[in-house]
């Protein structure tokens, strides 16, 4: 029982990081049409910079927030000062994104060495949740909530407010928004830096589970194109439900079949792909 | 001269679309461009609102050059678009629809419940998506979407396009309605009929040229220009 729990809890927890940075991939996607690679780095560097100031503050609250902070500034500088000279250039400007992978995940390997490392879980959830004999991982459930709490917000933004419904319209149709007056350019970057800040949010909150090391940057941004494949770009619905499956494929994939783990989740995308090529919930671009 | 065209040239890619157009609008007047299908009519249009920007030549709105400017900031000057194909923002509701293109102008600009009082029909249908209304309702929601920018010129792309008779009826007392109120239109249509009864002055573009041009009253009798440029 408590086994099956303990992996259903993994899945879904992992599956929280995952939509933390899929919904960022998705929502720069509907907007300026790209594939941004730097997500994966994005995300490595929030969980490097939410390390530094763990370590500086023994704050974790404040390391996380921080790590989002910084990196949310990192991504609108990126794109104010380099994407955003390509506009219309969608070759151009994903060439661009790749370049930056390397130069970031090479700058956190100057700054913080190739060794693997963990961030330590705040004090009250260090350890594990007893009730009725069954252990529960308490960090885990704190991810799961916190990603919740993340997933509503999104939502309400996007669907409630006036931004949102700007950012909505930018989606729908770029070039007759801006016909009617509407700043798309300010959109874009406002979009990508929230993007890139959720992600780096999205990499903190994992350190304590899932950690830093190099590489790392590639392997989440595969497992999130795998969540966009699957639940469709641009659609924030999609990012969670592919979010959720991934997550829980991944982690019983390595339980029940390891050797088979990966190919459970792309044999999905390929099935996914097969019946419905704008994947579950995505719209046709 | 509200909108004042000097001898545009416009390429899609490498082939010429515009081959030197000059066209007015003179303030609060109506003015028609007639043409067929495939003549260049929705380049002029997306030219002047800065989607595919001219490479030669001039655009002056209410005296300021606009060529080359952003699609936004030609807009914020004033332009209202009510585009070909309406592309209202499907995902959008009707309500979200209007408060996207909103420019507030105090105290007698629009506001959605004037924009309902135009369109009675658009209010009983507020929070619905605008991708599932009627043709005619989009088409009411992108009028009246524009007109919540507050603009001083409307461009109009083929607004009776796919719009039963009744509707083009109602359509064209809201455009005199509205060109009374003092608002300049620039309309373009492959309607003659509709045009010819709204339209103060008309062009007419073949292949990339404006071809002929007089008042309405005067196209009106010109048996041989209407034959000749139009097919009727």
């Amino acid at each position: 029982m408590s086994y099956w729990i303990v992996h259903l809890l993994n899945g879904i927890s992992f599956g929280m990081v995952l939509f933390l940075m899929a919904a960022g991939l998705s929502l720069i996607f509907g907007l300026m049409r790209i594939v941004n690679l730097t997500h994966g780095a994005l995300y490595l560097l929030g969980t490097y910079v939410a390390l530094s100031i763990n370590r500086f503050t023994n704050s974790f609250p404040l390391a996380v927030i921080t790590g989002a902070f910084a990196i949310g500034i990192l991504g609108i500088l990126f794109q104010r000062l380099f994407l955003q000279r390509f506009q219309h250039e969608v070759r151009n400007q994903l060439l661009l994104t790749l370049g930056f992978v390397f130069i970031f995940a090479d700058l956190a390997l100057y700054i913080w060495g190739g060794e693997p490392r963990l961030l330590p879980k705040p004090v009250p959830f260090r350890e594990s949740l007893w009730i009725g004999g069954v252990s529960f991982p308490s960090y885990r459930i704190l991810i799961i909530f916190i990603g919740m709490i993340m997933a509503i917000a999104l939502w309400l933004l996007l669907e409630r407010t006036k931004v949102g419904a700007l950012i909505r319209a930018g989606v729908d149709d770029a070039e007759m928004a801006r016909g009617l007056g509407i700043k798309v350019p300010v959109l874009f970057t406002g979009v990508f830096g929230l993007g890139a800040s959720i992600s780096a949010f999205g990499g903190a909150i994992a350190g304590p589970i899932i950690g830093a090391y190099p590489g790392l940057e590639w392997e989440i941004l595969l497992m999130a194109l795998a969540v966009l494949l699957i639940g469709g770009l641009g659609s924030l619905k999609g990012a969670f439900v592919g979010s959720l499956f991934v997550g829980l494929a991944d982690n019983f994939g390595k339980v029940l079949v390891p050797e088979l783990a990966l190919f459970i989740i792309f044999g999905s995308v390929a099935i996914v792909l097969a019946f419905k090529p704008t994947g579950l919930f995505g719209k046709t671009y | 001269m509200i909108l004042e065209i000097q001898d545009i040239q416009t390429y899609y890619g490498d082939s010429y679309i515009l081959q030197g157009i000059s066209l007015h609008v003179p303030e609060k007047i109506v003015v028609g461009l007639l043409g067929r299908n495939g003549v260049g009519k929705t380049t002029l249009i997306r030219s002047i609102i800065g989607f595919t920007p001219p490479r030669k030549g001039r655009i002056i709105f209410k005296g300021i050059d606009i060529t080359g400017l952003a699609p936004e900031q030609i807009a914020r000057l004033g332009i209202g678009l009510v585009p070909q194909g309406r592309r209202v923002f499907p995902s959008l509701t009707v309500l979200e629809n209007l408060i996207v293109a909103a420019q507030p102008k105090e105290p007698e600009g629009w506001s959605t419940e004037s924009a309902f009082e135009l369109f009675p029909r658009l209010k009983e249908r507020t929070s619905y998506p605008a991708g599932k209304l009627s043709g005619g309702e989009q088409q009411m929601l992108a009028i009246a979407r524009s007109l919540m920018e507050n603009p001083d010129l409307l461009l109009m792309d083929e607004p009776t396009e796919g719009l039963a008779p009744m509707l083009v009826e109602h359509l064209g007392d809201v455009l005199r309605s509205l060109n009374e109120k003092g608002l300049s239109i620039l309309l373009v249509e492959q309607n003659l009929n509709f045009t010819l009864r709204l339209a103060d002055y008309i062009y007419v573009m073949t292949r990339g040229e404006i071809v002929y041009e007089s008042s309405s009253e005067e196209l009106l009798q010109n048996e041989e220009a209407k034959h000749l440029y139009l097919g009727v």
